[in-house]
């Protein structure tokens, strides 16, 4: 049990956690559910039918003005650019040497204006390094307190959202957002998420966040999950953690996430990502499945015949699919997939394989 | 509550670990019902082989949810002469019912050191 000095901050709907018999617990300053039922029932639910999420912890970020886009194209990997209005982006704010100092998703609303939505704990920071960044005439204002946001994930999430909540994104793509209104709220509903599963993420004022989170859950097909079974859910989908499986010392070419940068313009800590593209990153963060009984944890050593290659960042049972996984940094040579290694899990020795990502595929549905 | 979270024909280890103590010097193991509600969901548990002997609060094995691992720790001294294979298969049974998915069954080194856990009542006090 952990013991912290620091106040922490409640969402919005702290007193609805509490009702649902949530465990809440201290996460990047935030007190947050960890989990209400169970994570297993909470990850299968979010698998089957869907999961709704309290993630206002989340920074929000308005980057806005005539040389906004200019600007972020320089501070952010990737090509936001290439965004029209009511496009949605994953990418990263690197520095100069190519490290990650936070991953997030921009959103265009026109061409002067776009959210950036960031990790709670980053969220200082990172408003500090924009706001160092950008031009004399951009404003970047933190307005992560007129947000409360959650995330309704799952194969039936957009159904319920559609039939309960009159509001139907069901034929907007994958990374895109618009505006609706739940009972005469206006809300942001865009379809992202740190799941795999279709659903969507909404942005709410936080004096209706009750009301509209009650509003959520009163479709039988929806029932909350807390913060253990979005680790387990993201983990199995092979999406990095900030903080565990990337930051500001782990670069983008290592962590595998090349395709979120626009090599071709300058952008911060290009020439030093170029350089290691070119050069051969030492290691890479690869996907790791257990091939015996043993649960990988953060920390854990990689080895191959005794000698250690590597550490795991993030590890856990997978609900889905019965077997320990994880996601390591090991030598580039043996990134491989179909690559055998060992971890030691506590001393205990646990063969796994290098796999393909992601771990879990959903079930494509027609 | 605590009559259903906590039996008092059990004693506690002040480690969330319980002793059934049995009339022909064997104990049966477990862990508490505090324990695994902090734990969440077990996935595995991991005991030492049958034979191997420990002292108390010494770690007979691991018991590990989704999100933790904790060291079993053993109430009192002994040798492993029986290990619950349905947890080994089933470890969410922990969850279900800790009290009647006892974990190993142990000859005691010393029935005297029962002296030294807890009574239900002074052990829901603790936690």
């Amino acid at each position: 049990v952990s013991v912290t000095s620091e106040a922490l901050s409640r969402t919005p709907i702290h007193g609805r956690h509490v009702e649902l018999g949530g465990k809440m617990v201290p996460f990047a300053g935030w007190e947050m559910p960890i989990q209400y039922e169970g994570v297993i029932a909470e990850h299968r639910q979010v698998r089957k039918s869907a999961g709704l999420f309290d993630v206002s912890h989340m920074g929000q970020v308005y980057v806005t003005g005539p040389r906004a886009k200019a600007d972020l194209q320089r501070i952010l990997s990737n090509d936001i650019g290439a965004l029209a209005d009511g496009d949605a982006q994953y990418t990263l704010l690197t520095n100069d040497r190519g490290g990650i100092d936070d991953d997030l998703i921009a959103y265009r609303f026109d061409d002067d204006c776009y959210l950036l939505v960031v990790n709670a704990a980053n969220a200082a920071a990172d408003v500090a390094i924009i706001t160092g960044a950008v031009s004399d005439d951009t404003s970047v204002r933190d307005v992560s307190a007129q947000h409360a946001m959650f995330a309704l994930q799952g194969p039936l999430a957009l159904d319920a959202l559609a039939e309960t909540c009159d509001v139907d994104v069901r034929e907007l793509a994958p990374f895109h957002f618009a505006e609706h209104q739940i009972d005469g709220v206006p809300v942001t509903v865009a379809t992202t998420g740190y799941t795999g599963e279709r659903g969507c993420e909404i942005l709410v004022p936080p004096g209706d966040a009750p009301a509209i989170w009650d509003r959520l859950l009163s479709d039988e097909r929806v029932a909350p999950a807390g913060l253990a079974a979005r680790d387990t859910l993201r983990l199995e989908v092979c999406y990095p953690l900030h903080g565990n499986d990337i930051d500001a010392e782990t670069t983008a070419v290592e962590a595998g996430l090349g395709w979120v940068c626009h090599w071709d313009e300058p952008f911060v800590g290009r020439e030093a990502l170029l350089a290691q593209r070119e050069a051969g990153a030492a290691r890479k963060l690869v996907a790791l499945a257990a091939t015996e009984r043993g649960i990988p944890r953060a920390g854990c050593p990689v080895l191959q015949d005794g000698r250690e290659v590597g550490t795991v960042t993030s590890g856990t049972m997978s609900p889905s699919l019965g077997f320990g996984i994880a996601l390591a940094y090991v030598q580039t040579d043996l990134a491989q997939p179909g690559t055998d290694l060992t971890i030691d899990v506590r001393g205990r020795q646990v063969r796994a394989e290098v796999r393909t990502k992601p771990l879990y595929r959903r079930e494509e549905t027609l | 509550v605590s009559a259903t979270r906590y039996p008092e024909e059990l004693l506690y280890h002040p480690e969330h670990d319980w002793a059934r103590i049995g009339d022909d010097g064997v104990a049966e193991f477990g862990v508490t019902w505090f324990a695994q509600d902090s734990l969440g969901d077990v996935v595995f548990f991991d005991p030492k082989d049958v034979g191997s002997t420990f002292a108390a609060g010494e770690s007979y094995g691991e018991l590990e949810s989704v999100k933790t691992v904790s060291d079993l720790v053993a109430p009192m001294g002994g040798e492993i002469v029986e290990v619950n294979q349905e947890v080994v298969d089933e470890p969410e049974r922990v969850n279900t019912d800790p009290y009647a998915n006892w974990l190993v069954r142990v000859k005691l080194s010393d029935p005297a050191e029962k002296d030294s856990l807890l009574s239900a009542a002074a052990y829901a006090d603790l936690v």
